[in-house]
């Protein structure tokens, strides 16, 4: 028996004659793992999608097992033992984790659903991935976003498949549950399935990837043996220029501080945090998922309730309820979401973007020629790749949905820039150009938040990092003592400091 | 076909997309079906009738259409008329019948249905209600209202002048008059069609019913964007109200508006609009009422029994939900 368990040949595709895919064939083989990279919009979820019966090419043959297979729709695609974690996240927020984990699949007996089972098994699985703590009868919707992937993780898991596609797995993660998830790849390859691995950390790709097939503009660049090729070297297949230094020089910060929290609470989730930030400064924040990063900057923008805490703005108490409170006093948040709470899926590039900021573009109506034309300086600035603005941001690669999100970020006009995961899902190129922005963004006496799971991103941007745990903060570093294993001392408790 | 030529043929379709395109489809097509099938159809007179018609629960449509695309729905809209007239009838009645008392009445009824839908968008936003709960309440609430303070029979307007209003007509050329009901109903759904499309207003309207998370999070202030959308169709049932109170000088306690949600609901969806919100247009409801008023008009002319008429327009509302789904 040979090891190709799959084989895609000359695939093709199309969405409304806007070719996406250009005859492109990838073959995965029993108990290796397949690293997929390219740029965003390149075409990685849409050939994974067809892997996974999710789309159908426009032309092209697939084989598993040798045999040629008509994936016609995913549940087929399951039935060749075919599992796809998506790039954005796709539980039922209102079910319970358990219900998720089994949903399509439930255990039953008799005519009726054996919960007590499903419940066990979902315990089972989630203590696999380290995620004890996540109770199977808590909604999803209750969830940080990297529990969810998690769930998303123990759902694709608990199929037992021998093909399992994971559309940028990690993006939501934080190394900790990367490095659980790393040892779940290498049993499941023991094991002799076969895994695509799409992702834009290249780190990443060479820890845990065989051999892996570089994408540009929808075809194939090159199929790589990842022991043979460096990280540059991939960077530069994907992009097709070489690439210089990923972090911009860190800013030199002002004395006078901009904004400064007093102890703020929220209810179980962030106790007690205080902290500075200073104008022209890129302040950290690091973590572990939970740690309560994402609770204190919604907190402070006015988009979750506060138990306590006081907040000076230039040295001046002010009030912020609500987020239209925090827009007027300069102060910008980036979701850490976009799907839920960052896009509107059914509206176009341009009415996404100036959704936050329309009173700049009232005269007696919406001048809507003026939207577009700073619609399109965002294109621009961002290299958002659409096929035209009014192209509605469900059609857009996820990486461009993020540029998206980010410009509507901006069009705020902040003077302080709260970014939770900015770069989610971007790919190098263009998190260049977002490092570079930031820096040019502090440099006019603007300050930067920076909310991130990514290690070297923090490291690499911030001049001040906070490490949180648990909801509150128990560390802050700065100039040398801001490296990998010091933060993660402190954000697993492993050291202490009285902050 | 060059490419450039034909990329942007295929992109006026995309961004013209079809359940936009299907309902101006079927109305051409019903208007052609409708001529053969009956050639008295295409007599002005009768094309006059039909615009008359639907412009009482067209006018009503156009309002819930905001409603239904910010993720809501109001099954309020018929009693809640039957009430407006009743009421503006006993203010005409009490102030003599003259042009101030309608003056007067039309103040009354128009700053009432405003505040009903205060009302209405309070107990959904900040009551938390479900909308289909909420105006289920208030539809029955109404229409005891209008049946008690009548004690089930009929309002009945002392005024000469009042029926001018909704009979009216306005002359154009020899033989040919506009109703006023339907200059009522084309103007207003201009001004519709202007708010949902150009204003701020309109566009929370699309971003709520599509996301309401992502809404809280650019800054939208939510509930009294749902709020508004519930006082916009209280003031078109107020319209609908005025036109068919004076054009009967009457108003029957047990049957006036009696179904009207149902069919204005139709309208909506019939026009394209997305039951689950986000999505709509208002001169697909300009659309989906014509195309029902079409319906209803043909079949008197090929005397199908009225019994059957309902038949057709579930039909026709299950075949336009289909084609939305299609395309999804
Ligand atoms: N349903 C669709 N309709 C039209 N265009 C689409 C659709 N889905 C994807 N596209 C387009 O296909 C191209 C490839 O998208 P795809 O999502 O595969 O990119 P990707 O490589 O996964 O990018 P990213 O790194 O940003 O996730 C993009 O230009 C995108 O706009
Ligand atoms: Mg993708």
């Amino acid at each position: 028996m040979s090891k190709t368990i799959l084989r895609a040949k000359k695939i093709n595709k199309d969405f409304a004659g806007v070719q996406v895919l250009f005859d492109i064939s990838i073959s995965g083989e029993r108990g290796q793992v397949h690293g997929l990279i390219g740029e965003n919009g390149a075409g990685k979820s849409t050939l994974m999608k067809i892997i996974a019966g999710f789309l159908q090419p426009s032309s092209g043959r697939i084989l598993i097992d040798n045999k040629p297979v008509n994936l016609k729709d995913p549940a087929m695609a399951k039935r060749m033992g075919i599992t796809m974690i998506h790039q954005e996240l796709n539980l039922v927020e209102d079910l319970k984790v358990y219900e998720n984990i089994f949903l399509g699949k439930e255990i039953k007996q008799g005519m009726l659903l054996n919960k007590r089972n499903m419940i066990h098994r979902s315990k089972e699985i989630l203590k696999e991935l380290g995620e004890e703590e996540i109770d199977p009868l808590e909604d999803v919707r209750n969830l940080s976003v990297a529990k969810k992937q998690m769930v998303e993780i123990a759902r694709a898991i608990s199929e037992n498949s021998r093909i399992l596609i994971m559309d940028e797995p990690t993006s939501a993660l934080t190394d900790y549950e990367t490095e659980i998830l790393f040892k779940l790849i290498k049993e499941l390859k023991q094991k002799g399935v076969c895994i695509f691995y799409v992702s834009h950390r290249l780190k990443e790709v060479k820890e845990i990837c065989d051999v892996v097939t570089v994408l540009r503009d929808g075809r194939v660049i090159g199929e790589y043996d990842v022991s043979n090729v460096s990280e540059v070297e991939l960077a530069n297949a994907m992009v097709g220029r070489e690439i210089k230094n990923m972090y911009p020089q860190k800013p030199i910060p002002k004395d006078e501080v901009i904004i400064e929290v007093k102890n703020l609470n929220v209810p179980g989730l962030v106790k007690d945090v205080s902290f500075q930030l200073k104008k022209g400064e890129i302040l950290g924040f690091a973590g572990l998922v939970g740690a309560g990063r994402t609770e204190m900057a919604e907190a402070l923008v006015g988009l979750r309730k506060k138990a306590s805490g006081e907040i000076f703005l230039n040295g001046e108490h002010v009030y912020i309820n609500n987020y239209e409170d925090a827009k007027q006093l300069g102060i910008s948040y980036l979701p850490e979401d976009r799907k839920q709470n960052g896009l509107v899926l059914d509206m176009n590039i341009v009415n996404n973007i100036t959704l936050i900021s329309l009173e700049k573009y009232m005269k007696l109506l919406i001048d809507k020629k003026k939207e577009m034309e700073k619609a399109k300086e965002y294109r621009e600035k961002f290299d958002i790749r659409c096929r035209d603005l009014f192209q509605e941001v469900r059609y857009l690669s996820g990486g461009n949905q993020q540029k998206v999100v980010l410009s509507k970020c901006l069009e705020v006009e902040p003077q302080i820039l709260i970014l939770d995961e900015p770069t989610r899902g971007i790919d190098i190129n263009t998190k260049y150009q977002i490092y570079q922005f930031i820096a040019n963004f502090v440099k006019s006496e603007k300050s930067c938040i920076v909310i991130s799971s990514e290690l070297q991103e923090i490291i690499g941007l911030c001049n001040r990092v906070l490490v949180m745990r648990e909801g509150k903060i128990v560390a802050e570093l700065m100039g040398k003592e801001i490296n990998e294993e010091e933060i993660i001392l402190y954000a697993t408790g492993i050291k202490e400091e009285v902050y | 076909m060059p490419l450039e030529s034909k990329r942007r043929f295929i992109d006026y379709f995309k961004n013209f997309n079809y359940e936009k395109l299907g309902s101006l489809i079927a109305l051409a097509a019903l208007f052609i079906i409708s001529g053969i099938a009956n050639p008295i159809f295409f007599r002005p007179l009768n094309i006059m009738n039909i615009l008359r018609q639907i412009s009482y629960v067209g006018t009503i449509a156009l309002g819930m259409t905001f409603v239904i695309i910010s993720g809501g729905i109001d099954l309020s809209v018929g009693s809640l008329m039957a009430l407006l007239g009743g009421i503006m009838i006993i203010v005409i009645n009490q102030f003599g019948g003259n042009v101030l008392a309608i003056l007067i009445a039309m103040v009354v009824g128009a700053g009432l249905s405003v505040v009903l839908g205060f009302g209405t968008g309070l107990l959904i936003t900040k009551g938390k209600i479900a909308p289909f709960i909420a105006t289920l309440g208030t539809m029955a609430i109404y229409r005891s209202l209008v049946l008690y303070f009548a004690n089930g029979g009929e309002y009945r307007s002392i005024s000469s002048i009042y029926p001018k209003i909704g009979g009216g007509k306005i002359p154009l050329g020899e033989s040919f008059f506009i109703p006023t009901p339907v200059i009522i109903f084309f103007v207003y759904a201009i001004i519709c069609h202007i708010i949902l499309d150009k204003t701020r207003f309109g566009r929370y309207v699309y971003a709520i019913g599509s996301n309401e998370s992502a809404a809280i999070y650019s800054a939208i202030k939510v509930d009294r964007v749902k709020t508004m959308t519930y006082m916009i169709v209280g003031f078109s049932v107020f319209l609908t109200s005025l036109m068919l109170s004076s054009r009967m000088n009457s108003v029957s306690s047990t049957s006036a508006g009696l179904g009207f949600e149902l069919d204005a609901i139709a309208a909506v969806v019939i026009g394209g609009t997305s039951m689950k919100g986000g999505r709509g247009w208002i001169w697909g409801t300009v659309f989906g009422a014509i195309i029902l008023g079409i319906i209803n008009n043909m079949l008197n002319l090929l005397n199908v029994s009225p019994y059957l008429q309902g038949a057709v327009k579930g039909l026709v509302i299950i075949g336009a939900v289909l084609i939305q789904r299609k395309r999804s």
